[in-house]
């Protein structure tokens, strides 16, 4: 299992709201299309994607095919400027990844 | 072949599509992958995988914005919001997409409601976002128009 | 007799300086004003013709959109169409092409095996580069593109070129583009040989061509504002300045020959290589039409 997944993370604290966004690299195939020689490009995409903020679990994302190319995804939760959160992701291949955002 | 610790591993990795990582990851605070649902292709199947046959009633307090027409199906931006008390998940399903559950966000005690993600649209079809908030679920939709394309397309 | 001969003369003398003139006007014209003929060596303000040329592109386009301000141009579709528009603002919020740029700049950083590095190609990175290109480079009396500068950098440096639209050097484009954002275009013609390329790219700019036999002034010049099916048809002013573009329908990023390719596939016509002299001459014409507008690549599009 290797930690290939990138996962570019930014994240604002308005209020003692964190709101964070992110943009995670994947290709997010569905296993419906067929690649220039006609065969089927198999499914490879997201599956979870988790916020871990002081140890616990504040947001989870369960995805499937019908998410764009590079999944964008914006959600808050409530922190505060200086904090720490980790982000990870996991795809139908087990590949994962992770990355910790620091809130501005 | 000789049932070695790896061999054992690997088969097991490739028996199942997802597995709980529960080295590097958290206990899970909410539900597994739902396979099922995500696999369904008709919308009547991936509700009834992921809620039973649970009534779901339309409601005004979620907020769906989407683009009238989309400009292009690939990537079609999505922000859902809710004020309805309690809500831990929102659910978003394509009708008309080959696999009509799309993504399932699920909130702790310390998160709000809201949401933004890009989303494919295969064609032009109703976008769906369920709230389940205290057991109960709500919904509301809208019509998202997805076209043909002269040059850009 | 002999004043017959004389009105005669007189008449083919006068008809004769007025073919002449007009044989001359007709000259001068073409000189100024050939999209269809290579000129020849004679002493044209070759800057002071296309400056003029960009003036009333420009103008064309001002005028026909009132309501956009001239800087706005370099967004393209989204300059004159408020519904994409925002769906594009929503997908600037964080762009799809920043890992593109994130992943350009480490790639540019990396340095070559004998220990040099693009910084020695391009010294002026970090203050921008994107707006200098495509120039013409007198010694190979060719247009070279920001992507073919990046190429000659690396067998320069004994390293194997990238291929054209391969996602190393897209990205390299890219963050070479993002460095740059905010300088302006303000490419000039300043010899006979970059005219030519501006005349070869101008030239094929109006040419129709394939099946459907369309000229890329055809859209991007008569019909520009309406609609091709479901698409608004964006302006010719503007194209290449947020190139490269990371396209939704791509998922990635790609350079205007990408798109080039794709337009001349869409009026059945047989695409030319990526990087050919051809698309090479044509992408200089068009940022010559975009001078006075702001580098703002890379950019996201439909």
């Amino acid at each position: 299992m290797s930690k290939s997944i990138k996962i570019k993370v930014k994240a604002r604290e308005k209020n003692g709201i964190v709101q964070a966004k992110l943009l995670v690299k994947h290709p997010m195939e569905s296993g419906l299309r067929k690649d220039k020689n006609g065969e089927t490009i198999p499914i490879h995409h997201l599956t979870q994607l988790y916020a871990e903020y002081q140890g616990n679990t504040v947001f989870q994302a369960d995805f499937g095919p019908g998410v764009a190319k590079d999944p964008f995804l914006a959600f808050a939760f409530k922190g505060k400027s200086g904090d720490e959160f980790l982000v990870k992701a996991v795809d139908t291949k087990q590949q994962t990844g992770e990355v910790k955002a620091v809130v501005k | 072949m000789k049932l070695t610790r790896r061999n054992f591993i690997v088969d097991l990795l490739k028996g199942s599509s997802f597995i709980a990582l529960a080295t590097s990851f958290p206990t899970m605070a909410f539900a597994k992958w739902n396979e099922k649902a995500f696999k369904a292709k008709q919308l009547k199947q991936a509700l009834e995988s992921k809620y039973g046959k649970q009534q779901i009633v339309d409601s005004g307090d979620i907020l769906l914005k989407a683009p009238t027409i989309a400009e292009n199906g690939a990537v079609v931006p999505i922000r859902v919001s809710t004020n309805i008390a309690n809500t831990n998940n929102i659910s978003l399903f394509v009708k008309d997409n080959p696999t009509p559950l799309i993504a399932s966000l699920n909130f702790g005690e310390t998160s709000i409601p809201e949401i933004q993600i890009r989303i494919r649209m295969a064609k032009t079809s109703e976008v769906i976002a369920i709230v389940e908030a205290d057991g109960k679920l709500y919904q509301t939709k809208q019509l998202v128009k997805v076209t043909i394309g002269g040059c850009g397309g | 007799m002999r004043s017959k001969a004389k009105a005669l003369t007189i008449s083919l003398a006068i008809i004769s300086s007025i073919s002449l003139q007009s044989v001359l006007a007709n000259e001068t014209w073409k000189k100024q004003n050939s999209h269809s003929r290579v000129a020849k060596t004679d002493n044209l303000n070759y800057s002071q013709i296309v400056n003029e040329d960009v003036t009333r592109f420009q103008n064309f386009f001002v005028k026909k959109f009132p309501n956009v301000e001239f800087e706005e141009f370099n967004n393209g579709v989204y300059a004159i169409d408020s519904e994409s528009r925002e769906q594009w603002i929503e997908m600037e919020d964080f762009p799809p092409y920043e890992l593109a740029v994130d992943e350009g700049k480490i790639l540019f950083e990396q340095k070559f095996d004998n220990g040099k590095s693009y910084a020695d190609c391009f010294p002026d990175f970090k203050k921008g580069v994107r707006q200098n290109y495509p120039r013409f480079d007198q010694k190979t009396n060719q247009v070279v593109t920001l992507e073919l500068a990046i190429n000659q950098c690396r067998e320069a440096n004994n390293t194997a070129p990238l291929a054209y639209e391969s996602e190393e050097i897209t990205s390299i484009s890219g963050y070479l583009a993002f460095l740059s954002r905010g300088n302006k275009f303000n490419l000039q013609v300043n010899s006979i040989n970059a005219y030519n390329a501006y005349l070869a790219g101008k030239r094929f700019y109006y040419s129709k061509r394939g099946q459907l036999n369309f000229a890329c002034s055809d859209c991007h010049i008569k019909i520009t504002g309406t609609k091709l099916r479901a698409d608004t048809v964006s302006p010719g002013l503007g194209h290449p300045t947020g190139m490269p573009v990371y396209r939704s329908k791509w998922g990635e990023l790609g350079s205007i020959g990408r798109r080039y390719q794709e337009c001349n596939k869409n009026v059945r016509a047989v695409p030319f290589d990526l990087q050919s002299e051809v698309y090479r001459n044509l992408e200089y014409f068009q940022t010559i039409m975009s001078n006075g507008l702001e580098v703002n690549g890379p950019s996201s599009r439909k």
